[in-house]
């Protein structure tokens, strides 16, 4: 369903992806493994149009999507779980649920699901964001771009910064939310985490895929070699 | 009473200045873009009107069901086909390019309506006012006090009661991440700007109403709302109006003092603000 081939990014002359091939099906779960600076954020900000890239090294249902600006990009079905939240401060927690709907489409959530999946939003609905723990403002940030009814989500960095017992709770909700017919590429820095939720995994090392395949046959070990990019 | 006058046509001018700043203050606060040609824009708004008001032959007032939307429509296309342009994370290309715009509106509007000093007659409008005990208070300077509020009432509510407002408040903070949102920014700064106008254009009609401009009078008009925004900090519209309000109790002070002092009492009032509250009276949050 969304397919990334060849895929190369520079910021100025740095070059952060070397000719990236990825691919993530219906109803997937793909997670994406990495050390810090190998290009995982990178490549998410390419997919959903932050950073330009040429037309056909993004494929959205065989369409080339690459040449798209970001709000078209997410009104196609691709929505991001940005890396810390960012959440938007001067609104409150339902208003950033109803901005994430500004898109247009509409399915299976809206507020009273989202509400429902995390109730702990509903009572706190007219707080500003920037009261809550970080663990709610990920349970924002995952309603936010539920509230799109997108087909695809991109979650960076799901766990980062988060308490153990909350990351918990947000791993306990992705089999509900996934099992709506999503597919998800995630970004998780727990190796055992992103093998175990995922069905395929890729790893990138310095703006590279230096191993990819079925959660089923990779091992830990395989990872932790691919890591380090031996 | 001489003085109670002299405040209480001050706090009427303040609502001047207040709508003056407002567009500023708005532009500002959601695309960190400082639009020099600010007070330049406001003037072309008084001579549009002026043209529509002698050409018609209706009163100037009336002239703002052609004016606003006019110079929100000059507003959107500004920002759409120039201004979006030099927008990055430097706010100083846009400074530079609406500075250029100021010096070219200036001599557009010389070359066009001349030099001399024009102004807008409102028939009756201009000298009717009310007497309350020993004090007369003019019927113009009260309705552009009550316009001044109902326009930063509306503001305020558009900002927290709509979708679009919703959508300025998610691009000012974070312009990157509201784009995923499925707004396109360049559209959002566009309507942003247009709205900044159509509040100019009431500005301008107002001006031009009230005292005579020429070509030359845009700066003067955009330090005032520089002052009125930086004075009830930024990012708060209603502390633009009592930035707006403080300003003309000021200058009005004054002119009471001594008729040469008027706006040097506006502006050393703002620099003793500026010298002890930087960030405004009331400003909204820390950037």
């Amino acid at each position: 369903m969304l397919e990334v081939k060849a895929l190369t990014s520079f910021y100025g002359d740095f070059q952060a992806l070397f000719g990236i091939d990825l691919a993530v099906g219906e109803n997937e779960v793909v997670s994406l493994i990495g050390s810090n600076g190998a290009g995982k954020t990178t490549s998410m900000r390419t997919i959903t149009g932050l950073l330009h890239c040429d037309a056909n090294m993004v494929l959205w249902k065989g369409q080339p999507i690459g040449h798209l600006r970001p709000d078209q990009i997410a009104k196609q079905g691709i929505a991001m779980v940005p890396e810390g939240r960012q959440l938007f401060p001067s609104l409150s927690v339902e208003e950033n649920l109803r901005i994430g709907a500004q898109v247009n489409r509409p399915g299976f959530w809206n507020l009273v699901r989202v509400y429902e999946l995390f109730p702990v939003l509903g009572e706190r609905r007219n707080q500003a964001s920037t009261t809550l723990s970080g663990g709610q403002q990920q349970m924002v940030a995952i309603g936010r771009a539920l509230m799109a009814n997108p087909e695809i989500i991109l979650f960076d960095e799901i766990s980062l910064g988060l308490a153990p017992i909350i990351i918990n709770q947000i791993y306990e909700a992705l089999p509900n939310i996934i099992d709506n017919g999503l597919s998800a590429l995630i970004v998780e820095q727990d190796i055992a985490r992103a093998l175990k939720i995922a069905h395929r995994c890729y790893c990138l090392s310095e703006g590279k895929i230096t191993l990819s395949g079925g959660t089923d046959v990779i091992t830990q070990d395989d990872v932790s070699q691919a890591y380090f990019g031996v | 009473m001489v003085w109670v006058n002299s405040i209480l046509q001050g706090v009427l001018l303040g609502g001047l200045y207040a709508l003056f700043a407002a567009g500023l203050s708005l532009i500002f606060g959601i695309m960190r873009l400082v639009n020099i040609a600010h007070g330049d824009l406001i003037v072309l708004a008084a001579f549009l009107g002026l043209v529509v008001t002698s050409s018609l032959d209706i009163h100037p007032l009336a002239s703002l069901v052609v004016v606003v939307p006019a110079m929100a429509l000059l507003g959107y296309l500004l920002q759409y086909l120039l201004l979006n342009r030099t927008m990055s994370d430097d706010i100083l290309p846009p400074l530079l390019v609406t500075f250029g715009l100021s010096v070219i509106l200036q001599n557009v509007m010389l070359e066009t309506f001349s030099a001399d000093p024009q102004k807008m007659n409102t028939g009756a409008l201009d000298t009717a006012s009310i007497t309350v005990g020993a004090l007369h208070i003019g019927v113009l300077p009260l309705l552009m006090f009550a316009v001044a509020i109902a326009v930063i009432a509306g503001l305020q509510w558009l900002f927290y009661h709509t979708a679009i407002g919703r959508a300025f408040r998610a691009t000012s903070d974070n312009a990157d991440i509201a784009q995923l949102m499925g707004l396109n920014k360049k559209h959002v700064f566009s309507l942003a700007m247009a709205l900044s106008l159509a509040v100019v254009a009431i500005a301008g009609i107002f001006l031009g109403t009230k005292t005579s401009f020429d070509p030359s009078s845009g700066p003067a008009r955009l330090i005032f709302g520089f002052e009125a925004v930086i004075i009830g900090g930024l990012g708060n519209l209603w502390g633009t109006l009592f930035g707006g309000i403080i300003l003309g109790v000021a200058q009005g002070i004054g002119a009471q003092i001594h008729p040469g002092l008027q706006q040097l009492a506006g502006h050393l009032v703002f620099l003793i603000l500026l010298a002890i509250r930087p960030n405004g009276l009331f400003p909204r949050v820390a950037h």
